[in-house]
Formats: structure tokens, C-alpha cells, sequence
């Protein structure tokens, strides 16, 4: 991994708690680094989930609070009501967005609140130990699915970026991957436009990062990253599902 | 002092927030508060203020969580369902040190219960109601006019102590028409640019909102803050409202909220009949006004209490009491409110 070129002004110094190898390390810098370049970190309100990413105050170098499971995209949404002229993200896993927090999520995209949501997909319940998670792949195995998951009894994987681009208002849907350099620079081009867009006030925008979970998958980082390759890009494939604004200005060039 | 109007307790409330500058409001429809959420709906945005029906009470509580982390005037409404919802929201906001407004406009439970008035939540307004180790202000108005006094209050109390406040009223209180008078002036909101997110001082003030303590001693420690907090809102905010107190009575009445609009009327129709009741009204739940009872009940031969529920508040009665006279218990389940003979005689029952 070639990315980490010296510290970003958008991080703080403490150091990450993240297992060896975890992806959510690399999501977090490409969050830095994109409010540092943008120059949006004083004004930038951060919101932690709960899941292994429930510390990200300690990590983000702007204000952050640390909020019930699940509901962070209410509670951006009160933010950004109360306070329109701040950049508002939520940082949340797979369980935190897509189960128990699925009707906030749903319901934020629907109003396309002006808030950037940032939606790490690892495949499992990292913190709780690898339980199943809504986006737990056919047949893994996980310690509630410990026959590996069977999708007549507890459904297929739900692909939110799919869900979501169902919805009318929603303005910037993209799903990106970590799991090579090359792919992460591509991920980061999109942090930094999904918070260019809400800095332009252009409604919701939701980057769903494929990560892995080296520990709770049982297999080294580089492993995980071959593992999620081969399992997760075939059933969450890549790409920009929504982009309105740049439709918008595709039109007008048109006219 | 502005003119007097007739409103509902729902509308009543509302407005009051408003001229208070509450410019933040989420909720859920559900009876019997839905004049109060209509009244937002309406009024907001000719304040340029916020009203967002949410998608569920779950996400209403969040939505202030946010915006009280943000340092705005914000409250929600609800009713006993909703409010059993928003409690892991209300723990979340005592956790962080947030202030915030939650009026409980109650109705007939357990389940879905019914949409008739009662005071059945009691328990869960006053024991902290969500999960941990913490309690909410709560404030019971007996009256329209109380009722809408007791949100500037209960901003106050929030802004001071940095602490979730509920109002609890009833759905009785919620819609009857009573006339009501705004003051023209209220209290200022206190500065919240100490802790508020997004209020940077210098560049470096970087704000944290958590309730996250994974070290026992510190969470501990947090914990015996928030407590001591408590106990300087049990030394100042302790409310309660006497009544024929100084004419010899031998028993004693307790009743909160509707229940003691009912009870007053009593005690003026036996006083007629030449019996003597005292009663005490507690106006805030929590912190209970337990030294004020226990005076109130010295050399009393019984003590009464009223209630629409199959007896919560009786406890904190008898706390108070501590065995220095019987307490009783008049009380009525399912949105069955007394009618004044009808609690006349009950009362008339208990002291023969
Ligand atoms: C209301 C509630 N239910 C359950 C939990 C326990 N819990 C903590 S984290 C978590 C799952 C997190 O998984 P995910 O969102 O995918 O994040 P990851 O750890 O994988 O990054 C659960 C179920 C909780 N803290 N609160
Ligand atoms: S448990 Fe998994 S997701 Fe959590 S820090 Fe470790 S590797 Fe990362
Ligand atoms: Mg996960």
C-alpha cells in the first residue's frame, strides 16, 4: 500500500485502533485527506457510529460525536437543519446502515438531506466478533451463521447503493473498493467529491467502500483483499449509481 | 403580559416553544399530541424555524440529539408508544450532557393501549426511563396555562444543567381549551459555544459530544459528575404546589397533572360539606418533592393519593411518607377519568 504519504492535517496523532491490516484506516485518511485539501476541517461535523469505527472521534481532526446504533443519519440531519452551513458525514458499517439503522438511512437519502454518508462494507459485524451482517455474502460463514449464510432462510446480501438509487432525490451514489492501490485512489476521488458536493449543498451523498475484516474473516489482510475480490465485486459491483448534479450540469451544457 | 386566548394544551405548548425560540422541532404523528405536531407544521416555517416529520420516533430523538449538539433550541412531542421509542435516544442525550425538550403528551397503556388520558408513565418518565444510570427533569402542569408556561422552564432547566427535560402532560391536558397568556419576554438561551459541535472558538477547539467510557474508572467518574449535577437540580428546581394547606385538614392529598385538577375540586366541594382536606401538588416529578410531602403528611391521620394509573406516584408517596401515617390509593385504569362526585365519595370512603 502506497498511499500513506506523511500525516494529513485531517486526522489527529492519536493512533488508529483498528486491527492490522483493517480498512478502516485507509478509509479514514481518504476522509482526512479530502477535508484537508478541500479545507473543510473546522467546519466539518464528523459522526461516529457504533461498530468498530466507534471511535473515529479520537481520529477525525474535526468536531465529531459519537452516536446511537444505527441513527446516524438522523442525527445528521438534525445537525445540518440546526446548522446549514457545516459539512455533516457520517462514517458507519454494515450493520450499523444496513439493519438496524436501515429505515434512517432510507428516509435521509429520500429527503436527500445535505449530508455526505460514508458506508464501509466489510461483510460482518467486525466489532461484536463476526456475526452476520444484512451484507454477509451466500454461504460465509459467520458466528450466527455458523453453517455459512443460507440466503432462503435469512435472505441475499441487501446492496444499498442499489436500494438507494431507487430513490428519486438522492444526488451522489457511488460504491468504490479499498482493496488495491489503484482502487483506493479511486475511492478517494469520490470522498472528496461526495464532500465537494455537500459543501455545494447538493443534496445527499453516499460512498459505500467495499473493506474487509481480516480478523473476523479468519485470513491476513492480503488474503481478505484476494477473498473480498473474488466474492464481493461479483455481488457488490462497482460504480457510480447516481450523480445528479453532474447530469444537471451535463444538461445545461447541452442547452 | 399579551392578551389572554383560548387554546389547547397541545397548541398551548407549541407556542410557547416558539416565543421561546425554539426553532427546531422534530416528531412522529400519534394521538394524543397531534395538534401539537400540526401546530409546528404550521407555525415553523413563518419563523424560519425547522419542522421535519420524521420517519419514526426513533429518528425524531436523533434528529434533536443532532441538533442539540449543534447548541439550538430544539424539542420533539410525543405520547407514551413514542416516547417508549425515543428512550434510547433520551439516555443517549443524558450520556452526552446535551439539553433538550420532550413533551409527553400520555395516553392509556400497556401496548397500544387507548388515546384516553393517563398517567401510566410515570414510572418511566422518573426513573430515567432508557437504559443506565441517569434521570430527566420532569415537569407535570395541571393546567393549560402551566402547560405552556413550563416550556421556556423547561429550556431553562436544560440549558443550566445540560440535561434532556420532559414535560409530561396528558392527552386530557393536550386537548381541552383553556384561555392561556404569553409573557412578552423569555429567557435567553444560555451560550452554548463551550461544547456545541461546529462552534469552533479558536481553530484548534476541537468539540467531542460522546458517552462512550470503555475504562470502568472513567465511566465512573463521568457517571458521579452527572450525579452530582442531579443533586443541584434537586436543590433548585424542586417543585410543588400547595393548597388548603393551613385549615387544620387531618388528611392529606397527593395527585399531580389532571389527576390533581380533579382532587382541588374535591377538596373545595368537602370543604363546602365542612370536611377539611390538605393537598399537595407535586410540579416536578423528578426530582419529587419528598422533604415537601413528608411536611406535608406530618400529623396527618392518612394520606391520600390520586392517580389516573393503577398507582405509580403512591411510591414516591410512600418514600416520602416513610410510615409516619397509612397512604392510600385512589386510582383508575384506562383512560378513566373521575368525574367530581365520583371522587368525592371515593375520598369520602377512605377517611370514614
Ligand atoms: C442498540 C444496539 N444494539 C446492538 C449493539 C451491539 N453492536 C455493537 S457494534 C455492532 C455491529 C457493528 O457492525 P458494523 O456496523 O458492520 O461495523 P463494523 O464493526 O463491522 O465496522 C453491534 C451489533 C449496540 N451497541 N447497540
Ligand atoms: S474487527 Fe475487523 S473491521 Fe474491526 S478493526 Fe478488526 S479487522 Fe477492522
Ligand atoms: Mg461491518
Amino acid at each position: 500500500m502506497t498511499v500513506f504519504k506523511g500525516r494529513t492535517k485531517g486526522l489527529t496523532d492519536a493512533k488508529l485502533s483498528y486491527c492490522p491490516g483493517c480498512l478502516h484506516g485507509v478509509a479514514h485518511r481518504l476522509i482526512g485527506e479530502s477535508m484537508e485539501e478541500l479545507g473543510i476541517i473546522e467546519k466539518t461535523i464528523g459522526i461516529a457510529p457504533v461498530g468498530c469505527s466507534v471511535f473515529a472521534y479520537n481520529f477525525f481532526a474535526c468536531d465529531v460525536i459519537q452516536v446511537p446504533h444505527g441513527r446516524a443519519p438522523a442525527v445528521a440531519t438534525g445537525m445540518h437543519r440546526a446548522r446549514p452551513d457545516r459539512i455533516v458525514f457520517t462514517y458507519q458499517g454494515d450493520g450499523d446502515l444496513a439493519a438496524i439503522g436501515t429505515a434512517e438511512t432510507i428516509h435521509a437519502a429520500n429527503r436527500s438531506e445535505n449530508i455526505t454518508i460514508f458506508f464501509v462494507n466489510n461483510a460482518t459485524y467486525g466489532m461484536t466478533g463476526g456475526q452476520m451482517a444484512p451484507t454477509t455474502l451466500p454461504g460465509m460463514k459467520a458466528t450466527t451463521a455458523p453453517y455459512g449464510r443460507d440466503v432462503s432462510d435469512t435472505g441475499f446480501p441487501m446492496r444499498l447503493c442499489e436500494i438507494l438509487s431507487q430513490l428519486e432525490m438522492p444526488n451522489y451514489i457511488e460504491r468504490v473498493s479499498l482493496l488495491s492501490p489503484k482502487e483506493i485512489l479511486k475511492a478517494k476521488k469520490a470522498v472528496k467529491k461526495a464532500l465537494q458536493y455537500n459543501t455545494d449543498g447538493k443534496g445527499l451523498s453516499f460512498v459505500e467502500m467495499i473493506s474487509t475484516c481480516p480478523t473476523n474473516w479468519g485470513m491476513d489482510p492480503l488474503k481478505a483483499r484476494e477473498w473480498a475480490r473474488e466474492n464481493m465485486l461479483p455481488i457488490f459491483p462497482l460504480g457510480v449509481f447516481k450523480d445528479r448534479a453532474a447530469e444537471e450540469a451535463k444538461e445545461k451544457e447541452a442547452e | 403580559m399579551g392578551k389572554k386566548v383560548l387554546m389547547k394544551g397541545n397548541e398551548a405548548v407549541a407556542e410557547a416553544a416558539i416565543l421561546a425560540g425554539c426553532r427546531h422541532y422534530f416528531a412522529y404523528p400519534i394521538t394524543p399530541q397531534s395538534e401539537l405536531i400540526e401546530y409546528m407544521a404550521k407555525k415553523m416555517p413563518l419563523v424560519d424555524g425547522t419542522f421535519l416529520q420524521a420517519e419514526s420516533e426513533v429518528a425524531a430523538i436523533n434528529m434533536v440529539l443532532g441538533a442539540a449538539a449543534c447548541g439550538v433550541r430544539v424539542m420533539t412531542s410525543s405520547s407514551s408508544p413514542g416516547i417508549s421509542l425515543k428512550q434510547e435516544g433520551i439516555s443517549y442525550i443524558a450520556a452526552s450532557r446535551l439539553p433538550a425538550v420532550i413533551v409527553n403528551v400520555t395516553r392509556g397503556g400497556p401496548g397500544l393501549g387507548n388515546i384516553a388520558p393517563m398517567q401510566c408513565d410515570y414510572f418511566q418518565a422518573t426513573r430515567g426511563g432508557g437504559h443506565g444510570d441517569y434521570y430527566t427533569p420532569v415537569l407535570s402542569p395541571s393546567t393549560v396555562q402551566e402547560f405552556a408556561d413550563m416550556a421556556p422552564m423547561a429550556f431553562e432547566i436544560a440549558e443550566k444543567y445540560l440535561t434532556p427535560v420532559m414535560i409530561l402532560g396528558d392527552g386530557m391536558l393536550g386537548q381541552m381549551m383553556e384561555p392561556v397568556e404569553f409573557p412578552d419576554a423569555y429567557p435567553p438561551q444560555k451560550d452554548p459555544s463551550e461544547w456545541a459541535l461546529g462552534a469552533r472558538r479558536t481553530p484548534d477547539d476541537r468539540h467531542i459530544i460522546n458517552s462512550l467510557y470503555i475504562d470502568p474508572y472513567v465511566l465512573q467518574e463521568k457517571t458521579e459528575t452527572l450525579f452530582k449535577v442531579y443533586e443541584e437540580i434537586k436543590k433548585n428546581e424542586t417543585r410543588f404546589e400547595t393548597y388548603n394547606m393551613d385549615s387544620g385538614a387531618k388528611y392529606l392529598i397527593v395527585a399531580h397533572g389532571t389527576a390533581a385538577r380533579v382532587a382541588k375540586s374535591a377538596v373545595d366541594a368537602l370543604k363546602e360539606e365542612g370536611v377539611e382536606l390538605a393537598l399537595i401538588r407535586p410540579i416536578t416529578l423528578w426530582p419529587y418533592p419528598y422533604d415537601a410531602v413528608a411536611e406535608a403528611a406530618k400529623g396527618k391521620e392518612k394520606v391520600i393519593t390520586i392517580e389516573l394509573s393503577m398507582g405509580q406516584m403512591v411510591e414516591d408517596v410512600k418514600l416520602a411518607v416513610c410510615g409516619e401515617c397509612p397512604v392510600e390509593f385512589i386510582g383508575k385504569a384506562g383512560g378513566v377519568v373521575f368525574t367530581p362526585e365520583e371522587i368525592v365519595s371515593l375520598i369520602r370512603e377512605k377517611i370514614s
